[in-house]
């Protein structure tokens, strides 16, 4: 299966084919099957692939030479060429040759995310038959999920910093045209091309990162770049800046620290995209592809610096701002992104292993969180302000039920999922810097207080249903139950199995990315998770998770005081007396609103300067052709009109005038003829006789 | 014998009051006999000068003229009749339709 990686591409984007072409006209049963179907097939081939890398890698080195496929079974990767996309130029020039194979690269690390991408993914496909089901773009929705698996797969599996930019693209154009969906309203057009624009300021920094690494390592291999650098082949100053730029791309992609600001607004978009979009896989990618370029963070830590700050930063200003809204899928959407940057905080203090662990469980319980939120959505009409919820713990048990999960895994109560990944990132971010810690601790301090906020304010206290609506209320379809559960099991359970920390040997995800996050520990740029667990005594971490697990307590006790009974009288008591501050945080801190003032009017002035430019000097020019093109026409025209007519005119008054003398002689008199005739006899004779 | 210019001066005569005829007279019928004299003033000169020699040319030239005459006269008449028979006159001035 290894060779055949590209079919788990192909799959997601046969099916996008299918039913972007025939979806219309077959109709609801064939877009379930295809959509649904070539995403669980893609699944299953995704599990098929990562078992094969886990027990049968040596099977495939001994099995000998195969065009474009390699196996490297130190690191556990596999290589798969399937084109040459710009083959190399053999010129022996100075310059580095611009070669960019397709490569998909199947390494330990690719294998979770690639697990994570189809297995949540499948699942959300399943939830969107129903959550969808109503909706007359049905078609045109799975087209565009379809195509979003396969970008996603690709960005996942691209071995090659282009490749992987392809997929980059890709899901950011999903990302806009999911968004989008409902493009009949205005602000959803809006929030689509605000998330295509802010992310495309993103992917320029990415672009630059990667053409400086190629212009210092002569590839676009990332393995091969990572290798480069591992054996120290480029100067410290060029790798900050590289991993900078690369960084910027992921605070794109992201949504860190500037450019969040498109997450938000993207909530316009149909639950089940922001589900599997702006929560579980997409947002995700910039932690993944910091975390695929660790040797070149690691050689880079000043570099790594930003990154631990902004992350940091990100996870404690998003969760402020959550605490405050009143759009059940926006307080989930700060909440991503709070959780994207303790990932990236994460990555910023060494501990890769822990930041893809979180990318794991944050995508089972932010899932099954967004689609409960969709569930609710769903059976209240499309209705999302949770002023107008509440008391729905009855009217929807199984959502109420599979929420509860949700909510204790991102609280990080033990033994839910969060715990253990929210836990290895304190960890990682106490052992470089006591701030960055103390940070993380405030954020997750109120990330339970938020998450509990929304609890009260959707399932307990007094119910502030319209009454229209109240009898109107209905558990979510089956195919949403299931899925529901499904991932409350995984956010559950996920946690456990996957991240279990003592004894060491035990923690299955940080032994499975070991090989690929190995040996840049060698070259002390920083240290990976797995060793940095043994510089602390089992004693300190313990006591480092009561620290953690307390103050989530405290969140959520704090919380449950406001909101667990009532309309929530006492909580806006507080708001009222905190005044300024509420105001600004409910705004979201007028980020929006500064960036409005700031970058985009200047923006607006430079576009208005570009204008005015464009109006005097470039449209001066091209009217001046224009100008000296009519005039010569004119002139031409003239010429035509009076010289070469005129010629042809004069030829013909000429010959008519002629023949209007000569005319005169043909009288028709038979006489005068004659008399002519004989008076030119008469002057020839003349001549004879005469002139002899 | 005659002396052979009386008979050139009879022949011009003749041919000069035949020019005269087609030149001045109206009636198509008269300007045709004045082409018949032309026509007769040219055999008499043809003659006058073939008299006498053992040459045959000036003789036999007569005859073809004589014989040119003849079938003019029967194509020229049948024209004059037609235009009669159209226009109930031979006077050649009321026929110069022919013109541009």
């Amino acid at each position: 299966m290894l060779n055949y990686l590209w079919l788990i591409i192909l799959l997601p984007f046969a099916g996008f084919v299918l039913n972007g072409l025939l979806g219309k006209r077959l109709g609801k049963p064939f877009v379930t099957v295809v959509g649904c179907g070539t995403v669980g097939l893609a699944f299953l081939l995704s599990c098929w692939s990562v078992y094969e890398l886990a027990v049968d890698l040596p099977s495939y080195a001994a099995a000998g030479e195969q065009a474009g496929f390699s196996v490297d079974i130190e690191r556990g990767r596999a290589d798969l060429t399937v084109w040459e996309w710009f083959p190399p130029v053999k010129d022996g020039g100075a310059a580095p040759a611009l070669a960019i194979p397709w490569l998909l690269t199947l390494d330990h690390l690719s294998a979770v995310m690639l697990l994570v991408v189809t297995g949540v993914g499948f699942l959300i496909h399943i939830y969107s038959t129903a959550y969808m089901a109503e909706d007359p773009g049905y078609w045109r929705f799975f087209t565009y999920l379809n195509l979003f698996m396969a970008s996603m797969l690709t960005l996942v599996l691209g071995g090659a910093f282009p490749v992987m930019f392809v997929g980059w693209e890709g899901v950011g154009l999903c990302s806009y045209l999911l968004i989008g969906f409902w493009y009949d309203k205005e602000e959803n057009a809006q929030a689509g091309r605000k998330a295509f624009i802010t992310n495309r300021i993103g992917d320029a920094g990415f672009v630059l990162g990667v053409l400086l690494l190629w212009g210092a390592f002569g590839t676009m291999e990332i393995s091969a770049v990572m290798e480069g650098i591992r054996s120290g082949g480029a100067p410290v100053g060029l790798l900050t800046a590289a991993g900078l730029l690369l960084f910027v791309g992921a605070c794109g992609k992201s949504a860190q620290i500037p450019l969040y600001v498109w997450l938000p607004d993207a909530m316009a978009g149909p639950t089940p995209v922001s589900a599997l979009i702006h929560a579980a896989t997409m947002v995700t990618a910039g932690v993944y592809m910091v975390c695929r370029c660790s040797a070149l963070y690691e050689a880079a830590p000043a570099a790594m610096m930003v990154v631990a700050v902004v992350g940091g930063s990100t996870a404690l200003f998003a969760a402020t701002i959550g605490l405050a809204q009143n759009d059940i899928k926006k307080v989930l959407a700060y909440s991503t992104v709070s959780q994207l940057g303790y990932m990236f905080l994460a990555a910023g203090v060494g501990a890769f292993g822990a930041a893809i662990f979180h990318v794991t469980t944050h995508a089972f319980f932010k899932a099954l969180l967004f689609l409960g939120s969709g569930a609710v959505i769903h059976s209240l009409h499309h209705e999302q302000d949770m002023r107008k919820m509440g008391a729905l713990r009855e009217k929807l048990p199984v959502t109420y039920r599979t929420f509860l999960a949700g909510w204790l895994a991102i609280a990080g109560i033990f033994p839910l999922a969060g715990f253990f990944s929210k836990d290895e990132i304190l960890l990682g971010a106490f052992e470089h810097s006591k701030a960055l810690w103390v940070v993380g601790l405030v954020g997750a301090g109120l990330t339970a207080l938020y998450m509990t906020r929304l609890m009260g304010l959707t399932f307990w206290g007094e119910s502030r249903v319209d009454p229209h609506q109240e009898q109107h209320i209905h558990e979510a379809p089956a195919a949403m139950k299931y899925v529901l559960v499904a991932l409350a099991v995984l956010s559950v359970a996920g946690g456990v199995v996957l991240g279990w920390p003592w004894p060491p040997e035990m923690h299955f995800l940080k032994r499975w990315l070991e090989p690929t996050f190995a040996g840049a520990a060698a070259h002390g740029g920083g240290e990976h998770a797995a060793a940095s667990v043994h510089h602390i005594s089992l004693g300190t971490e313990m006591g480092l998770a009561a620290v953690s697990m307390a103050i989530a307590i405290a969140g959520i006790l704090v919380g449950l005081h406001y909101y667990y009974r009532g309309r929530g009288e006492k909580a806006e008591a507080v708001a009222k007396r905190a005044g300024l501050l509420y105001v600004l945080v409910k705004d979201r801190w007028r980020i929006d609103e500064l960036y409005d003032a700031t970058v985009l009017r200047l923006y607006y002035r430079l576009c208005d300067f570009a204008h005015r430019v464009d109006v005097r000097f470039v449209d001066g020019i091209v009217n001046g052709v224009r100008n000296v093109t009519v005039g010569s026409s004119i002139a031409s025209a003239f010429w035509d009109s009076w010289v070469v007519d005129g010629a042809v005119n004069l030829v013909g008054y000429s010959v008519r005038g002629g023949s209007w003398v000569l005319r005169r002689f043909q009288s028709g008199f038979v006489q005068s003829y004659a008399a002519t005739m004989v008076f030119g006899m008469f002057v020839l004779l003349c001549v004879y006789l005469f002139m002899r | 014998m005659v002396p052979t210019g009386h008979f050139l001066a009879l022949s011009a005569v003749l041919f000069t009051m035949g020019v005269i005829g087609v030149l001045t007279r109206r009636s198509a019928l008269v300007i045709f006999m004045s082409i018949e004299l032309m026509l007769n003033a040219a055999n008499l000169a043809f003659v006058t000068m073939a008299r006498g020699g053992p040459a045959m040319e000036g003789q036999v030239f007569a005859f073809f003229v004589m014989a040119v005459a003849a079938a003019e006269a029967a194509v020229g008449l049948g024209i004059i009749v037609a235009i009669f028979r159209r226009r109930k006159t031979t006077d050649v001035d009321q026929v110069a339709q022919m013109k541009w």
